[in-house]
């Protein structure tokens, strides 16, 4: 058993696959297109392309969202891996339930009522807006995402590694950074991915936290989607997912050389 | 003492992004609007001392939420919302099945690969997955046009500005969400017992429905979770792919907020879409935690 597709299964998973994919693909070959027509197709050309160079508006933008990203993830994981360790590690503190509620919750709260709370919240303490609170607000919700990563790593994980050496003189500080550390590695590298895309793709949160000065790509590109489809936007789009397939294959690829290698390790 | 900054960075940090904001939002919504920057009143002077806190007190009321609870407009925005995120939920799942099923079956070395692909669009921009559609549906779109040169229909559909855009739009943003948490516990189901059932006669749908279905219940409910919650408040989906007859309550605060500038209003509305959703969320976070509980 399982060694082969029964014929079920195969159809259910391509044809799956197939309207996960269609449209993806659909954008990246009309990104393509000569035509500034979508349906029409005139021809292979990279123009589009071309033309995004010189667009400074959303070069601008797009360097404000790589920073706010870059920034939001690194600070999110810190906190995202604190707060999985106090969740798998620590039973007991006062507040322990209020602790696991606000970092699941952020998880399926709607975007709409995370964006106007943080933008109540900047007003209200006067902070003016712009870069800075939307790397606040993205810190918010990406380190309850990179908790989930990294907390599925530390509890499968086994802990009598951490009591040896804890028997052994070393101090709690020590141990992390020894031991507890080295083994979660790969789950805090991915969580530092999603916590970077999640910044990257996200629209509505930024829409509520921007100010002036501070617009993210999102924010441009849908500024420009409600005026019509254009190959500039796929373009764009393409450059995009490019990055992301990059980075998600690299860290898959990390993943999985960090397991054969302690799979190794343990035989 | 460490253990102490352990668990206070991020709770101080969530304490202060995330749930004090949620106070602000409640008070905001009992003031009233008006035509200044910040635009609402009362504003807390604390200088004022003890009357001028009282004063602000007595200001506050729940005009806006008499006023939300009396228009029909944001009533009915409340339930379509919840229609249009219960319908898309169930058809998310019963597309969302069958892959994690296939997937959970097949062979061994192909799951890491399968399971990138399922997770590959998730780390994709939303916002582009959205964008994508709207090339296939519109009515001079890809779709129509495929359609029409198979010689299926010979007039141009009208999918895209209509709620079936929306439902297409949520079920395929929110389609790896489902199959997550469906293939890990299909995942964990033992072959052996589907094998037990069939030695003993039952027919396969029969060893599906009384035993693999049973136990993959918490991956379903899992998921419903997952796509149902954010569903109801999502803005981006029905904004893009909806039409006029699309009335989703992320829509009405986003417009009562961005175009009206009713800070009051949209607060209130905010308020309430997440007493609506108080029940479901508490409910996946219990389920959150008895996982948690179990894995140690």
């Amino acid at each position: 058993m399982n060694t082969r597709f029964s014929w079920f299964n195969a159809t259910s998973i391509a044809l799956g696959f197939a309207f996960l994919y269609i449209p993806i693909l659909l954008l990246v070959i009309y990104s393509f297109n000569e035509s500034r027509l979508v349906t029409v197709w005139g021809g292979w050309s990279t123009k589009w392309y071309a033309s995004l160079l010189t667009n400074e508006d959303l070069l601008d933008a797009a360097w404000v969202t790589v920073r706010v990203a870059f920034i939001s993830a690194t600070v999110a994981t810190i906190l995202g891996t604190l707060a999985a360790i106090v969740l798998v590690r620590m039973n007991r503190f006062p507040g322990r339930t209020l602790f696991s509620g606000m970092i699941f919750a952020p998880l399926v709260m709607p975007e709409v009522i995370t964006g106007l709370s943080l933008l109540l919240l900047f007003v209200a303490i006067n902070f003016d807006r712009g870069f800075w609170t939307i790397v606040m607000a993205h810190i918010t919700f990406s380190m309850c995402f990179a908790a989930v990563v990294v907390q599925a790593r530390l509890l499968d994980f086994d802990k009598s590694v951490e009591e040896a050496a804890m028997d052994l003189g070393a101090t709690p500080v020590n141990t992390f950074m020894q031991v507890t550390l080295p083994i979660i590695a790969p789950a805090v590298i991915s969580a530092w991915l999603l916590a970077f895309t999640l910044s990257l793709d996200d629209l509505v949160i930024a829409s509520f936290a921007q100010g002036p000065g501070a617009t993210t790509l999102p924010i441009k590109i849908y500024s420009q989607v409600r005026r019509g489809v254009t190959p500039e936007i796929n373009a764009i789009s393409t450059i995009m997912i490019a990055i992301v397939t990059l980075g998600v294959l690299t860290a898959s690829f990390i993943t999985r050389r960090a397991q054969q290698r302690a799979s190794a390790g343990a035989k | 003492m460490r253990r102490w900054y352990v668990i206070a960075a991020p709770y101080i940090w969530l304490l202060l992004f995330f749930l004090i904001p949620f106070f602000i939002v409640f008070k905001i919504s009992l003031s009233d609007s008006t035509r200044a920057i910040p635009p609402y009143i009362p504003t807390l002077d604390i200088t004022g001392g003890w009357d001028a806190i009282k004063t602000y007190v007595s200001q506050l009321d729940f005009e806006n939420y008499a006023f939300i609870f009396s228009d029909p407009l944001y009533i009915n925005a409340y339930w379509s919302s919840i229609k249009i995120a219960g319908i898309s939920t169930i058809l998310t799942l019963l597309i969302g099945y069958p892959i994690a099923y296939g997937m959970a079956r097949a062979p061994h070395e192909w799951r890491a690969t399968l399971m990138m692909l399922v997770i590959l669009p998730f780390w994709t921009s939303f916002l582009i997955r959205v964008y994508a559609w709207i090339g296939i549906l519109k009515k001079e779109g890809l779709l129509n046009l495929f359609l029409m040169n198979m010689g299926v229909i010979s007039e141009p559909l009208t999918i895209m500005n209509t709620n079936i855009a929306v439902y297409i739009g949520i079920v395929y943003s929110y389609l790896p969400f489902m199959i997550l948490p469906l293939y890990s516990s299909l995942e964990k189901i033992s072959p052996s017992l589907i094998e037990a059932a069939e030695d003993l006669g039952s027919p396969p749908w029969r060893a599906f429905w009384q035993i693999t279905f049973p136990l993959s219940l918490a991956g379903v409910f899992a998921g419903c979770l997952l796509v149902f919650i954010p569903a109801v408040g999502e803005f981006v989906i029905p904004d893009l792919l909806g039409g006029s007859e699309t009335l989703m309550i992320g829509k009405t605060l986003w417009s009562e907020f961005f175009n009206n500038s009713d800070w009051p209003v949209a607060s209130a509305v905010a308020v309430v879409l997440l007493l609506v959703l108080i029940i479901p969320i508490m409910f996946f976070q219990r389920m959150q935690a008895n996982e948690r509980e179990a894995a140690r």
